[in-house]
């Protein structure tokens, strides 16, 4: 706070710049003058109003009257063993008592500021998009599971109140969340990340390919899985050209959806070579943690449901309501905002039989099949 | 030994084994016993896969006096480091071997489980492939039964065959009372407090072959491992559910699963 580190460094570039600080995004001055994104939290943060003024390097004595005035005396109660008369305090004077008593709990009080404000300012447009940049530059590391062939990973909370756990790092590859490998990141609070970074990151970047570098070294069956994936892959780019190809199940790109999952990517145990029996004591329990549909529109749970429960029901949805698969219409290509699900191939392959298309489905039922 | 002794570190000891497992890198290795480096039988085999196997065996057993160049012992040196490797992923599937093994094991010497629901479990050190060159040491969690690569970039040149395939599964054939319960618990990919679609159908279907798993083995009279399976192994999967607290996937029996499935495409 003193005047020289302001020439050379603001409150918040310096804070970012400590040790074990390398995750945070340097929120900028604006979104935090923006009193709206500051709502509520004036009752968490004790000091609420130094530490905001030390997160924005304003000097105190710029402040008005009688606030301060005010401020000044419950600074005198809390400190009785300084008897120096109030009127003949200048304000330089005040700032050095205030670095004497409580600099350091306005110090923590700011972080803690910070970090709240840090979280709101990661999911907003400009916050999400610093932090992409520094997630495509690998600032928070990778998934150290070796399936995950060195996914990039983000840093999220596991709860959105302080105090609770430190920051983690959350795997898209894997959907699983990890303790950061070196231990200074232990002091950093997952709070000032949150619980909805992380998801909200990956559904605004949908184009992202989050697979890592695949190298799948598995067996015949695997390869030729791999090369399907592939191919599904590639169709799914540039969708317009081939029919009824799922470009998206359940709101995701299949390709995007847990790629270090599935057959190939789970670990079997293995004595001289032979498989280890489930049924053995030691034998694998936990497969079911890495594992994922081959075909991944088994994860179509609506359509699973209805096919399941007949089509005489009065509940019923159209068909355009039935899935949550999209596929890549004729010629018209794949629209992300797209109200209307266009019925699988799949589904009509699998003979549900309950399927006129609705009227009002104009794009791509007859195609799709 | 002198001119070996005046090439290395000053904290040469005595001994080339002790100086190998105490050097930076090595943390994973456990100590040799000299009967079983002495007997030939344990060592079938490796004379075709080490280079000037007959000196780089001497070094290791402390009986190498052998006057040779720099650039030679430098070589031996490396044949060393790689003949003790070998022997090392045939000695730690031994009785002596596992129990030296398992004593690491508890201290943690291996690190521990990175991933957050594992409650840092410890680790063992694994290979890929029992053959060396192959791929670099992994780290095995018995918890979650996967694979994890070392933190410390110098753990990762050491090769996965110094290890093998084999001794972790081992290890807990021999000592299944260190088999630690298998959890549940799972991260929850969640936006402003919702669920994420796509990963909640995902977690809900890897919950039903979790499901069929356990109905497998309990239709063959087999534990299923899991933590507080014991006390609830009558009861019924709903009841689970209603103490399975926030933050775990509950396991869905069928219907379940159809009715969020509802909700969730309607939504």
């Amino acid at each position: 706070m003193s005047s020289s580190s302001q020439v050379t460094e603001s409150w918040i570039s310096s804070f970012c710049g400590l040790l074990g600080h390398e995750y945070f995004a340097e929120v900028p001055e604006d979104f935090i003058e923006d009193d709206f994104n500051l709502t509520g939290l004036q009752s968490q943060v004790p000091m609420y109003k130094e530490a905001l003024e030390m997160i924005l390097d304003v000097e105190p004595e710029d402040d008005e009257d009688e606030e301060d005035e005010e401020e000044e005396d419950e600074e005198d109660d809390e400190i009785l063993g300084d008897e120096r008369p109030t009127g003949y305090r200048r304000a330089s004077d005040r700032r050095h008592l205030r670095i004497a008593s409580d600099l350091s709990v306005i110090e923590s009080s700011a972080e803690l500021l910070y970090g709240l404000i840090h979280q709101r300012y990661i999911t907003s447009r400009p916050g999400i998009q610093q932090m992409s940049e520094k997630y495509e530059m690998q600032h928070f590391g990778t998934c150290p599971r070796v399936y995950c062939s060195s996914c990039k990973v983000l840093p999220v909370g596991l709860n959105d109140t302080p105090g609770h756990e430190t920051v983690k790092l959350f795997c898209p590859s894997c959907l699983d969340v990890y303790t950061p490998p070196n231990s200074r990141f232990q002091t950093v609070d997952g709070a000032f990340f949150g619980t909805t970074f992380g998801s909200l990151f990956f559904m605004t970047f949908t184009d992202l390919d989050i697979g890592g570098s695949r190298t799948s070294s598995a067996g015949a069956a695997d390869a030729l899985l791999a090369i399907q994936a592939a191919n599904a892959e590639a169709k799914a780019r540039n969708s317009s050209t081939t029919p009824a190809n799922v470009t998206s199940i359940n709101g995701v790109a299949p390709h995007n959806l847990a790629p270090g999952l599935g057959p190939g990517n789970i670990y079997e145990p293995r004595i001289y070579g032979f498989r280890v029996s489930e049924r053995a004591r030691s034998g694998p329990r936990m497969k079911w943690l890495r594992m994922r549909p081959a075909d991944i529109t088994d994860l179509d749970e609506t359509r699973r449901y209805w096919e399941e429960h007949g089509a005489e029901d009065v509940d019923r949805p159209d068909d355009d309501d039935m899935n949550m698969v999209d596929v890549a219409a004729d010629g018209k290509g794949f629209q992300v905002d797209r109200r209307k699900r266009v019925v699988g191939r799949r589904r009509r392959a699998n003979g549900s039989g309950n399927g006129e298309g609705s009227p009002m489905d104009t794009n791509g039922v007859g195609g799709a099949v | 030994m002198d001119d070996f002794n005046s090439e290395t570190d000053s904290d040469y000891t005595s001994y080339w084994r002790d100086w190998f497992i105490s050097s930076r890198g090595n943390e994973y290795f456990c100590e040799i016993d000299e009967e079983y480096l002495t007997d030939r039988f344990n060592l079938t085999g490796l004379n075709t896969e080490v280079q000037y196997y007959q000196y780089a065996l001497d070094l290791v057993t402390d009986v190498f006096d052998f006057d040779c160049d720099d650039e030679m012992r430098e070589m031996i040196e490396k044949s060393a480091r790689h003949l003790y490797g070998l022997v090392h992923a045939r000695y730690i599937v031994t009785t002596r071997g596992l129990a030296k093994m398992l004593d690491k094991f508890k201290k943690s010497d291996f690190g521990k489980c990175p991933r957050v629901m594992c409650d840092s479990q410890p680790l063992l050190p694994m290979g890929q492939s029992d053959i060396a060159n192959t791929s670099s040491v992994k780290l095995y969690c018995a918890r979650c039964e996967d694979l994890y690569n070392p933190k410390s970039s110098r753990h990762a040149i050491v090769d996965g065959a110094y290890f093998g395939t084999s001794f972790h599964n081992i290890l807990f054939q021999v000592y299944p009372a260190m088999l630690p319960a298998k959890s549940q618990r799972r991260y929850e990919p969640r936006v402003f407090g919702f669920r994420m679609h796509a990963g909640a159908a995902l977690a809900r279907w890897q919950g039903e072959q979790r499901e069929v798993m356990k109905e497998r083995l309990k239709k063959a009279g087999i534990e299923t491992g899991f933590e507080d399976e014991d006390e609830e192994l009558e009861s019924e999967m709903e009841d689970e559910e209603m103490e399975i607290g926030d933050g775990f996937e509950p396991g869905q029996p069928g219907g379940m699963v159809d009715s969020q499935a509802l909700l969730h495409g309607r939504w």
